[in-house]
């Protein structure tokens, strides 16, 4: 199966800070892939440098089988990205918040007209259409952010924390909807601090320190540390970075 | 270009939502043109003044008439001494007092030697003398009068004419002033904090990942306010007409070439700060004292260039509104054509392109 997404030695490095110390891992098509870590653990300066709004400082990252350095503008026609802020419009309907991005990824009118409202059919959003975003429950925008991520259909889509700040129930109908996206063949980079989350994805990888110290299924993960909940493999983590000296 | 299309869009949807932003945008030039028309005008109209008189006759009864005559004064009291005029000038009643002495008519036709005195409030320097003036010349002119004819008048005489604003009118200076001070905060403020608000909220992220080239999306950002940025210059310039009859009296097109220039050069500004701070606060504050200050201080608005001292003169060669100001007040006031701001307009464009590139190629970096 080819990548999605490809690093080796992937390194970021502020002056004599190193975020992201030389990761390297392969993304395949049509995976979830989950991208775990404490925050400060680079997690959000690694999304940066794969969705091309960081220069990386040395190493290799392909997205889409393109290099994010020289071939910019190909990663970015496709990946799709939703940011933990559910970034919309806030003075902005509903229906001009999907028009708008669609217009952005340079959808033609009629795709746009078509497409919004096959999403606002999809959402049960229709009733709001014309309401402004700023009056949406959470829950709402969360689901509306991730539609506008997948709406000019990308290949690969990164969520950076789409589920902070949202109830638990609502968190789990989230990840159903993104299981449901992922069989039609999209690749999900996805990063959390909700260690449960860990269990929907179909690999993990745990950051600390700039580094991945842990990479495989949750369940392969688990047997490795002798861990009863991926919670656990993190807790074991944690306590070994305290015990180096 | 179809995406800066969208762009300019949806920054209009913005800016029509916001109630607070178009108050700004368009209360800011009407409400300052006012203020500067009507409140802080340093025109002297109706201004109060005591006339001390201790032997009245024809001679000091027809002066008075001509000063109170004039528009500029109005009579506070007569008082047959100087000591009550003191009083009035503590209680702030007056601003000037005109003392006659004992006995006008006499020294001034036999003696053709009578000697006035004016006192005047000089706590306000720039308005006493500007009474003082206004009254000596009134006084001048009647004297002259009288003894034409008689004598011819000795020595050199001079005719004072205020060439390109003959009544000495304020809202001559102040409507291309405010002009060039609101263009500059709103192309320069409005920019800085649009851009720095889609930072703040995440959605610039969000543009940043999608495909939309750097330059397109600034284009889109811009646009907008460039041309609220004309509307308003269109606006200020409509309401010093009509309602402070200040003229245009130059080419409309070249007068348009040098706003569109000093337009584009504070949108490169408002770009430049949005790449220096990613809060929306941080912007306001520093187009406020970066921009607002000098450009009111330095530019010549209130205080002309000439009479600084040289180090602050050669600091406001730096500021675009300095030439802006000096090329619109002349093609404004004196209807001159490019070939006597040819040198403004070169200054400008050369900022405007420098301002632009460096905006641009920073905000660049910062996608990178």
């Amino acid at each position: 199966m080819p990548h999605a997404i490809h690093t080796e030695a992937l390194t970021k490095r502020f002056g004599n800070f190193t975020a992201v110390n030389g990761i390297t891992f392969d993304v395949m098509e049509g995976e979830i892939f989950g991208f775990l870590g404490a925050n400060g653990a680079g997690k959000t300066t690694a999304i940066k440098m794969l969705t091309g709004l960081s220069m990386p400082s040395s190493g290799i990252a392909e997205v889409g089988g393109f290099d994010v350095c020289r071939h910019a503008e190909q990663v970015k026609r496709n990946i799709g990205y939703m940011s933990q802020r559910f970034s919309l419009y806030d003075d902005l309907t509903v229906a001009e918040n999907i028009e708008f991005y669609g217009g952005i990824y340079g959808l033609g009118f009629r795709e746009i007209r078509q497409k919004r409202n096959a999403l606002l059919a999809e959402l049960t959003l229709e009733a709001v259409q014309n309401t402004l975003v700023r009056s949406l429950p959470l829950g709402w925008k969360q689901r509306l952010a991730f539609s506008i991520a997948i709406l000019h259909k990308p290949r690969i889509v990164f969520l950076d924390e789409p589920t902070s700040g949202v109830d638990p129930i609502t968190r789990r109908q989230f990840w159903e909807t993104i299981s449901d996206t992922a069989s039609t063949g999209i690749t999900f980079f996805v990063t959390t601090h909700y260690m449960d989350e860990a269990e929907y994805c179909n690999r993990i990888s745990i950051m600390s320190e700039g580094r991945i110290v842990a990479l495989d299924r949750p369940a392969a993960l688990k047997a490795q540390f002798q861990a009863t909940s991926t919670e656990d493999i993190f807790l074991q983590i944690a306590r070994g970075k305290k015990e180096k000296p | 270009m179809r995406q800066t299309g969208i762009i300019i869009l949806k920054e209009f949807f913005h800016i029509l939502r916001d109630g607070r932003t178009l108050l700004m945008l368009f209360g800011l030039p009407v409400v300052q043109i006012l203020l500067f028309g009507f409140a802080i005008t340093t025109d002297v109209v109706n201004t109060r003044i005591a006339i001390v008189d201790p032997s009245p006759d024809p001679v000091s009864g027809e002066i008075r008439q001509r000063l109170l005559a004039s528009g500029f004064f109005l009579l506070e009291e007569r008082s047959p001494d100087i000591a009550s005029v003191e009083r009035a000038f503590r209680e702030n009643r007056i601003k000037m007092a005109v003392v006659f002495p004992q006995g006008v008519q006499e020294n001034f036709f036999r003696d053709g030697n009578a000697q006035i005195q004016l006192i005047a409030d000089a706590s306000e320097p720039n308005t006493a003398t500007t009474l003082v003036n206004h009254a000596q010349a009134i006084i001048m002119d009647y004297a002259q009068q009288k003894t034409r004819g008689d004598s011819p008048p000795p020595g050199i005489q001079t005719e004072i004419r205020m060439q390109y604003n003959l009544e000495m009118k304020s809202a001559y200076l102040f409507v291309p002033g405010v002009m060039t001070i609101v263009l500059m905060l709103i192309c320069a403020m409005m920019t800085s904090i649009a851009i720095t608000r889609e930072k703040e909220r995440g959605t610039m992220e969000l543009l940043l990942v999608s495909p939309v080239k750097p330059a397109f999306l600034i284009l889109g950002k811009v646009t907008p306010y460039f041309i609220l940025g004309m509307i308003i210059a269109a606006v200020t310039l409509l309401l010093g007409f009509f309602v402070f009859d200040v003229p245009v009296r130059g080419s409309t097109g070249l007068l348009s070439a040098i706003t569109v220039l000093f337009v584009l050069t504070s949108l490169g500004l408002g770009i430049f700060i949005s790449t220096r701070t990613d809060s929306q606060m941080v912007a306001m504050m520093l187009s406020m004292v970066v921009l607002m200050l000098p450009g009111i201080l330095l530019s010549g608005f209130l205080f002309p260039v000439e009479s600084m001292p040289a180090a602050l003169q050669f600091l406001s060669q730096a500021i675009p509104a300095r030439w802006y100001l000096s090329a619109l007040k002349s093609v404004m006031l004196k209807g001159t054509g490019i070939e006597t701001i040819w040198k403004e307009a070169l200054i400008l464009a050369g900022m405007c392109i420098f301002i632009l590139y460096l905006g641009i190629k920073n905000f660049k970096i910062r996608l990178s």
